[in-house]
């Protein structure tokens, strides 16, 4: 019987041969946190007695979630991060450099790794091929110190995604389609295997935010196979040497398939208060809003501002709409400074901040009041994430939340002209 | 399990389905997540404000299906072991969610939730797999766990595994 990829990947780094159930301590290529989950971890390292890392050159510290910090402290964590980087010679990335997963997938994730993150988006890294997830503080202060973690090899859920996307449409509203038709604990314990020919012909970008999202149905990562495009990005980045091709064997054997057509999908949003409460933009009714967020790890990468610009281009948000945009990384926003696309955002009145994860986790730079409504074009909108429990946030994507912008209240991106 | 930690004695609080890590320990707070015991203080608050006044050692989190949906952080079930909860009980758990509350020691438990009210008395025997509704008088099983987290429990939580090991040894 042939392999799923998460089987290959998790059979490779346990050295032997694995089948979904299985369970087995595997070696680990990248380790990750960031400065609300990394603090922790130094201090397990400490409490089991470590004075080293394993692989120090891919044991990673991200200062992304509350950076610059907002309070003391946060300050006081943030420093905690740079003594530990400094002492063991582990990566630090800074303020202003980036969100972690976008980090990730520019310089360290590669075809056929297991990353594993302190950060449940993790699974981002899934769209290159990587088998990437989620844990919390302890078990990635294990990872740093051995280079290993235990796993439980998941089942997986075949994805197919056919036909093709309509203009207006991308892949955000396809895992926000997905995660309505499957519910937000519709693939826990699971991995998602995204193929069929909107998977193989989406981008790159595409497939991140796809990626990104799969922990929203509980999926344990969310993975495409590495292919011509993936060489491409690699490629972009500087990173040629990392590519190698992982697919599914044809005879794999998977828990479930689901068929989606594409061509039936429209631009969608998560309303208040859970992911999967979805619903097509146009059955909505009408929602003012007073904060559009488009940023993050899911939607904060170049081809989203860039479909965001042209639809602001020339226009202007509407009174009373506050439009935050914040970069995903410090590339994403060289590049979309030198392509104009900032100048157009800022022109169309967006407040533009530095790369990382903004409001997103509700610490800092745009926190709701009381009864405000956000568009966001971020992966969560659990009641309380934005920093208060009496805001609301509608998710969607890039070109949905710059539509909004404009008109004051939730809207079709099909009807720009 | 030791003899000593195989029964658990206390009375439940109800939650419903879908709490987050948000509801548990939310973004708001999170310059506190350097000072776990006063972030236990707010335990759940934005599920039940009353709930960390209210809350008494070995009592029990009893939610319904996907707890602990959203983020990696560990302080969710580590504030909520802190605050004195002797276990959770729910009709599902979010992946990291479980697996975080394993590493921290804290026993988390699949069963019919539907069958328990709040404030009904509970007594559990983790090795049994049996939880008896003192106040209902009914019986339900629990699914038990995988042996690796049988383990990692029974050590005392993973950094505990991996310090008397000095690796895994699952």
């Amino acid at each position: 019987m042939g392999k799923t990829i998460s089987e290959k990947i998790i059979s490779e780094h346990a050295g032997g041969d694995l089948k979904a159930g299985d369970i087995s301590v595997v070696d680990v290529d990248v380790v990750m946190s960031q400065d609300g989950t990394g603090p922790l971890a130094v201090t397990q390292v400490e409490k089991m007695g470590f004075d080293s890392l394993k692989n120090p050159d891919k044991c990673i510290f991200f200062i992304d979630h509350a950076a610059p910090s907002p309070r003391k402290e946060l300050s006081n964590s943030h420093a905690v991060l740079r003594k530990f980087a400094s002492k063991t010679g582990a990566v630090l990335s800074d303020v202003g450099k980036g969100v972690c997963h976008q980090i990730l997938i520019e310089e360290y994730s590669c075809p056929g790794n297991i990353v594993i993150g302190g950060d449940s988006h993790t699974c981002t890294s899934g769209a290159l091929g990587a088998f990437a997830t989620g844990m919390g503080s302890t078990d990635i202060a294990v990872g740093y110190s051995l280079a290993k973690t235990w796993l439980r090899v998941p089942h997986t859920i075949k994805v197919n995604l056919n036909g093709k996307l309509n203009e207006g449409v991308s892949a955000k509203d396809i895992i926000i389609y997905l995660i309505g038709k499957i519910s937000s604990d519709g693939a826990t314990y699971k991995a998602l295997e995204f193929g069929g020919p909107v998977a193989d012909t989406i981008g790159m970008d595409g497939r991140f935010t796809i990626s990104n999202m799969a922990v929203e149905a509980g999926a344990k990562t969310g993975l495409f196979n590495s292919d011509d495009i993936t060489r491409e990005y690699l490629k972009s980045q500087g990173r040629s040497g990392c590519f190698r091709e992982i697919s599914a064997d044809p005879d794999a054997e998977y828990e479930k398939v689901i068929d989606i057509d594409c061509s039936t999908i429209e631009p969608m949003v998560s309303q208040p208060h859970t992911v999967d409460n979805a619903l097509p933009v146009r059955d909505l009714e009408k929602v003012k809003v007073d904060q559009v967020f488009i940023g993050t790890c899911t939607n904060g990468r170049l081809s989203d501002l860039k479909i965001a610009a042209e639809i602001l281009d020339g226009r202007k948000a509407a009174d009373g709409v506050r439009m935050i945009v914040v970069p995903a990384s410090r590339d994403v926003y060289l590049q979309a400074m030198k392509e104009g696309i900032l100048e157009t955002l800022i022109s169309a009145g967006a407040a533009v901040q530095n790369p990382g994860c903004g409001p997103c986790v509700g610490v800092h730079q745009g926190i709701l009041a009381d009864g405000e409504v956000c568009l966001s074009t971020a992966n969560r909108n659990f009641k309380g994430r934005m920093g208060n429990t009496d805001g609301f946030i509608y998710l969607s994507s890039p070109a949905t939340a710059a539509w909004s912008a404009i008109k004051g209240y939730i809207a079709d991106p099909r009807e720009v002209e | 399990m030791t003899a000593e930690k195989n029964i658990l004695k206390g009375n439940s609080f109800k939650f419903g389905d879908d709490i987050s890590t948000d509801l548990i320990a939310p973004g708001r707070l999170f310059h506190l997540r350097s000072n776990l015991p006063e972030m236990a203080k707010h335990v759940l608050e934005d599920a039940d404000p009353g709930f960390a006044s209210k809350v008494k050692p070995g009592d029990f989190v009893v939610g319904g299906r996907n707890f602990g949906l959203g983020s990696s952080r560990e302080h969710a079930p580590a504030i909520i072991k802190l605050a004195g909860v002797g276990a959770v009980l729910a009709k599902s758990f979010a992946r990291i969610f479980f697996r975080n509350s394993i590493n921290v020691g804290l026993p988390v438990l699949v069963c019919d939730t539907d069958k328990i009210n709040e404030g009904d008395q509970l007594e559990i025997d983790l090795s049994k797999g049996i939880i008896k509704n003192i106040t209902s008088g009914a019986e339900l099983e629990f699914n038990p766990l995988p042996d690796v987290m049988i383990k990692i429990l029974d050590d005392g939580g993973l950094t505990d595994h991996i310090t008397k090991n000095r690796g895994f040894n699952l």
